[in-house]
């Protein structure tokens, strides 16, 4: 069973491999080898540069941001507030739309004609701006917020739970030797983390590999091509563009940092194993 | 009461006597992506003509957005699950589909209608052809060439109607001082290389435009005319409004309809619009053919094709649609009620407007008319002059020189 799972995605991964090594335009065909044709193309094509430009600051930003504002909120959670349910339901309430609405609601926001800039507009703040949308070079930002608005609230959850985790004990003793709440938070609870940081931020960044729909239901991709991302290129050109082994070529490059990541995962697995043998002996 | 049942079910047993179904009916699944008001006003013609021949039924899949409903009808034929009958643009957008084998030949049909005498231009006839083999049926010519005015805002301006672009940034200042949109232009990159394209059509001239989209010569598109019009275009950004990003083309035709602003480029399709809001043509808009001087009318427009299928019976029909779609009294309800200009030229439009009429007088003419770039290049070319064009109006640390070449490498490396 797991032998016909992983020979599927391996099969499956190598097919798209394979095929981005031909000239397929809309069903696959190995009988003209390009060689890295497609690589070549993709490489000097202005908006794949501006795709990858756009998922790194989208990835750091939107990670770093999530993880930040998903401990304050958990620790803050874990002061035992009141109404803690009822505020844990609305943060995490943006995880269960669909990013799709996400995308729209967000839109509308930032629309300099209906959103939050008319709105504060119209109460009299004549001068405030906020419509990162409607220009290329800060586009990219609003997508963040989206994004971030999304996720927050199960990076909160995961780490909530993981706070919960903590030994009542370890509280009392860091409360006896006078440690303050915040340090006890950073430089204790924060380490014994390890586990669900790691959990949080796997999930926020396969959430960023794939991004797709919160770009088509925010930007379209723009203004211009501004906030064109990976995924979508590879969408757009096995769909509508009718070239599968450029999308291909695109979606192997999407692999690279995949394998890298777990590369180094496996590694780092590696040489745990190995001290801790040596350890042992 | 009783006397009322007794009557209706005397009509029923009458009617299954006289209406003669044939043993098998098929039922024909037709993908299409006409779901604004006008569109699915038109496309029920269709519908309701193909039922009324009997038999066979029209089964309805609207997918909104033609990328949408392309992508759809794509993935169902690779999938092994194809709709009977699909809509395409006149392009090349299913050469692949033609080339793979996977579409009914409507060669005999064509040839027994005589389809290449009445089909006019014979271009957009010519996208259905490999070989001399008929595999798609065009059903409407859309031109692009096209620039929709609002009467009041130029008239509260104090500036004439322009006849061509040059005309109309010279007075777009004015039209800005008088505080309203001078040029009112969407986010969707179609929005801009549709535009830009109908700019460059104006500047080039009909031979020049064939050269540079039809024989791919980079020469043209290097040419200093080519480079004005990117001048043109840039200078066109300034006119447009904060608000034009993801901005939809009915939105955007919407703030020329409600006098908020002045100009908008945009194909014969924007009419529906200003009929729908009753709006009349003369009086509170006008549409500019062109604009320009020497208007062109470019052959966009809409074709039906039919994936191969093993069931004889549902080939009958989909040969039987096929046939209907070109019929002239067929033709004349879809093209009234879509506001597109008929394949053929024995048709009668009474209903048709004084937009339509300009459109239908250029069309006369074969030196006016134009084929649109996708007849000449494929999707994927398209896509990247889309993402040039759209990056080229949004981005302004893009050059004119920069884009381009560009421009001149896309054409280059087409074919």
């Amino acid at each position: 069973m797991i032998a016909v799972g992983v020979g599927l995605y391996v099969v499956g991964i190598g097919y798209s491999v394979a095929l981005s090594f031909t000239n397929s335009k809309l069903l696959p065909k190995f009988d003209t080898f390009v060689g890295l044709a497609n690589y070549d193309r993709l490489w000097s094509t202005g908006r794949w540069l501006i795709s990858v430009e756009n998922i790194w600051l989208f990835g750091l930003l939107s990670i770093a941001l999530n993880m930040l504002l998903g401990f304050l909120l958990a620790a803050f959670m874990d002061r035992r507030v009141r109404y803690e349910d009822t505020f844990r339901t609305i943060l995490l309430y943006p995880y269960a739309m669909s990013l799709i609405v996400t995308g729209l609601v967000w839109q509308w926001m930032m629309d300099p004609g209906l959103g939050i800039q008319s709105a504060m507009q119209n109460w009299g703040f004549a001068g405030f701006s906020f419509a990162p949308l409607t220009n290329p070079d800060t586009a990219i930002f609003g997508v963040v917020i989206a994004g971030v608005w999304q996720g927050t609230g199960v990076t909160m959850a995961i780490l909530l739970a993981g706070l919960r985790g903590i030994d009542e004990d370890i509280w009392k003793a860091a409360r006896v030797d006078g440690i303050p709440t915040w340090r006890t938070y950073v430089f204790i609870a924060l380490p014994m983390l390890r586990g669900a940081l790691a959990t949080a931020f796997v999930l926020q960044a396969v959430s960023v590999v794939r991004v797709y729909d919160l770009i088509v239901g925010l930007t379209g991709g723009g203004p211009g091509i501004a906030t064109e991302m990976p995924a979508k290129f590879v969408i757009d050109h096995i769909t509508n563009r009718v070239n599968v082994s450029l999308g291909m070529a695109a979606a192997t490059m999407m692999l690279l940092p995949i394998i890298l990541l777990i590369g180094i995962n496996l590694f780092i697995d590696w040489r745990r194993k190995a001290v801790a043998m040596r350890a042992a002996t | 009461m009783a006397g009322t049942r007794l009557r209706r079910l005397l009509t029923t047993a009458a009617l299954g006597a006289f209406v003669t179904t044939p043993a098998v009916a098929a039922e024909l699944e037709v993908i299409h992506w006409w779901t604004s008001g006008g569109e699915q006003a038109a496309v029920s013609v269709f519908a309701d003509e193909f039922d009324a021949l009997g038999g066979d039924n029209w089964i309805d899949t609207a997918i909104a957005g033609g990328s949408n409903a392309r992508a759809a009808t794509m993935q169902r034929i690779l999938g092994g699950d194809p709709p009977d009958a699909a809509q395409f643009n006149i392009s090349r957008q299913y050469e692949d589909l033609i080339e793979a084998d996977l579409l009914l030949d409507l060669t005999e049909l064509a040839e027994a209608e005589g389809w290449r005498d009445f089909i006019r231009p014979a271009a957009i006839l010519a996208v259905c052809e490999r070989d001399g083999r008929i595999f798609c049926v065009p059903v409407n010519i859309h031109s692009w060439q096209w620039a929709w005015a609002s009467i009041p805002v130029f008239e509260q301006a104090g500036v004439p109607l322009p006849k061509n672009i040059d005309e109309f940034l010279a007075s777009a200042p004015k039209i800005q001082q008088a505080g309203f949109i001078p040029f009112a232009i969407g986010g969707e990159s179609w929005q801009h290389s549709g535009a830009f394209a109908v700019v460059l059509l104006n500047s080039l001239g009909r031979e020049t435009y064939h050269r540079l989209y039809r024989d791919k010569d980079p020469a043209v598109a290097r040419s200093p005319e080519v480079r004005k019009v990117f001048e043109t275009f840039r200078s066109l950004k300034q006119f447009s409004d904060e608000g034009s990003a993801n901005r939809n083309w009915n939105d955007t035709t919407n703030l020329v309809i409600t006098d908020r602003a002045a100009l908008q480029i945009m194909g014969d399709w924007a009419r529906g619009e200003f009929a729908l809001a009753g709006e009349k043509p003369g009086v509170d808009y006008e549409c500019i053919a062109g604009p320009s001087e020497q208007p062109y009318l470019s052959t966009g427009g809409d074709i039906f094709l039919f994936p191969k299928q093993d069931d004889p019976e549902v080939e009958a029909a989909q040969l039987k649609l096929a046939s209907m779609m070109v019929n002239p009294r067929v033709q004349a309800l879809f093209n009234n009620a879509k506001g597109s200009l008929p394949i053929r030229d024995d048709v009668d439009l009474s209903l048709a407007d004084a937009c339509m009429q300009k459109g239908l007088a250029l069309l006369q003419n074969p030196d006016t008319v134009v084929g649109d770039p996708i007849n000449f290049v494929t999707e994927d070319t398209n896509g990247q002059i889309q993402d040039l064009f759209a990056q080229f109006w949004a981005d302004d640390s893009l050059t004119v020189d920069n884009a381009q070449e560009q421009f001149a490498q896309i054409i280059e490396t087409a074919n």
